[in-house]
Order: structure tokens, then C-alpha cells, then sequence
């Protein structure tokens, strides 16, 4: 069976697995634990932070935009840190907003957002901030239970 | 699925963006919003409904920041042992 010419094939819109991205961010987790046990606070959270979303890119895979523009950029940047030696934040760039119009705004803060015309755009934000949700539901999770009182 | 418009807008591009795709496409962002920033029933302009999204990804970001931070903090105060047993249970319930 072919599916008649033009019409596009849906991908499974059910997004990254939870339990996935659970484990891939907890075994980010466990390994910042293992080597930045001295490291400055400072630095630690820095890891957590590109932990978080390289686990978010991992788990919705190469299917969207937004999570190739992550790869490509966490992938860059490791390969600048370990050629140059430097420091650098890998997470999303803050930029600050500058006047525009409000999807100007929007493809500064999405990653892999300029690229992209308007309905691509609106598409991918809404993904994009799905997995964010539930990224930031995780870590609250996990705080909640390793925290004091968590037991 | 042909999409009859008032007015012939003839597009020689390939894709023709229709207003109500765009208007599908707003109020889908619209349903991802909290309820508290902006109400699912209400009728709000597109550029509303990008500037809340601006708004949200901004303090989404801002919470990935401070939950980083608070982890760090957790992985250095707590016990090793203690802390990935009290993850590998908030992952089983």
C-alpha cells in the first residue's frame, strides 16, 4: 500500500516518551554528580541547566527543528570546549529582546526559530514548549523528592 | 481540500497559506498557554497570544535555570546513596 502522492506522512504526534526523558536526564544528572562533585556551584548548575535541554533535544529526537537546533549547538559547543579549552554556557541563548514584532521575539527565544517561516514557527513553538513543560516538570519532581521533606 | 477565498489571492508560490491555517495554527499555541496567562476561550489577537508566548518560554527558561541551580545544590548537600535512592523512587511513582 502507497499512500497517494501529496499527501504528507503523519508522524506520531505523542512527543518524547516521559520515561525517557527521565532517563536520560537523571543519567545526565548522575554523571554531573560523579564529576562535578567538587566543582563550584556555579558550574554544576551550568551542567544541570545543558543536561536539561540536551536531554529535552535527545528525546524529541531529529524530528523536530527545535530539537536539531539544540543538537547542533550542544554538539558545537563541546567541540569548541574541548578544541579551545573555553567556558561556555551551551544552554539557550539569552538575548535581550530588542523592539520587533512578537514573532521576531519569539524566533529569538525558540531554538533554530530563524530560520523558520511563520507556520513553521507557530508549529514548532508549540511543541518546543511541551517538552520544556515537561522538563521543568521533571526537575520540580526530583526536587521535590530529593529535597528535604522528600522522603 | 480546497479552501474557497472571497477574493482570488492567486499565489504562483507552491504552498498557499490560508488565514485559517494561521488561525488554526495561533489557537493551538493558545491551547498549550497555562490557563492563567491567557484564557482558552477568549478570542485574543494573534500578536497577544505570541507576546504571552514570549512571556511563558522567558519564565520557562528562567525555572530551568533555578531548578538547575537547586539541584546543584541538592547533589552537593545530600548523600550519594540517599539521593539516587530518593530518585530512582520519585521515578516509580
Amino acid at each position: 500500500w502507497r499512500a497517494p502522492p501529496g499527501t504528507r506522512t503523519l508522524t506520531p504526534r505523542f512527543g518524547p516518551s516521559k520515561p525517557m526523558l527521565a532517563f536520560r536526564f537523571l543519567r545526565a544528572l548522575t554523571l554531573v554528580h560523579r564529576t562535578a562533585a567538587n566543582s563550584s556551584n556555579a558550574a554544576r548548575s551550568r551542567r544541570i541547566q545543558r543536561a536539561a535541554f540536551a536531554s529535552m533535544a535527545y528525546s524529541a529526537g531529529p524530528r523536530r527543528a527545535w530539537s536539531r537546533a539544540l543538537l547542533c549547538r550542544l554538539h558545537f559547543h563541546r567541540a569548541r570546549r574541548r578544541c579551545a579549552g573555553r567556558r561556555r554556557a551551551a544552554g539557550v541563548p539569552r538575548r535581550p529582546s530588542t523592539t520587533g514584532s512578537p514573532a521576531d521575539g519569539l524566533r529569538r527565544l525558540v531554538p533554530g526559530g530563524t530560520g523558520m517561516d511563520y507556520c513553521g514557527l507557530l508549529e514548532e513553538t508549540a511543541d518546543y514548549i511541551r517538552c520544556l513543560s515537561e522538563q521543568v516538570k521533571l526537575m520540580q519532581s526530583i526536587v521535590d523528592s530529593v529535597g528535604p521533606g522528600g522522603r | 481540500m480546497s479552501s474557497r477565498r472571497p477574493r482570488s489571492w492567486q499565489s504562483s508560490s507552491a504552498s498557499r497559506i490560508t488565514e485559517e491555517q494561521i488561525n488554526d495554527l495561533v489557537s493551538k499555541l493558545q491551547a498549550v498557554l497555562p490557563e492563567a496567562r491567557i484564557r482558552r476561550s477568549d478570542r485574543v489577537s494573534a500578536a497577544k497570544v505570541l507576546q504571552e508566548t514570549c512571556n511563558y518560554i522567558r519564565s520557562l527558561h528562567r525555572e530551568v535555570d533555578d531548578l538547575s541551580e537547586r539541584l546543584s545544590e541538592l547533589l552537593a548537600s545530600t548523600e550519594s546513596s540517599s539521593a539516587q535512592a530518593a530518585i530512582i523512587r520519585s521515578l516509580l511513582m
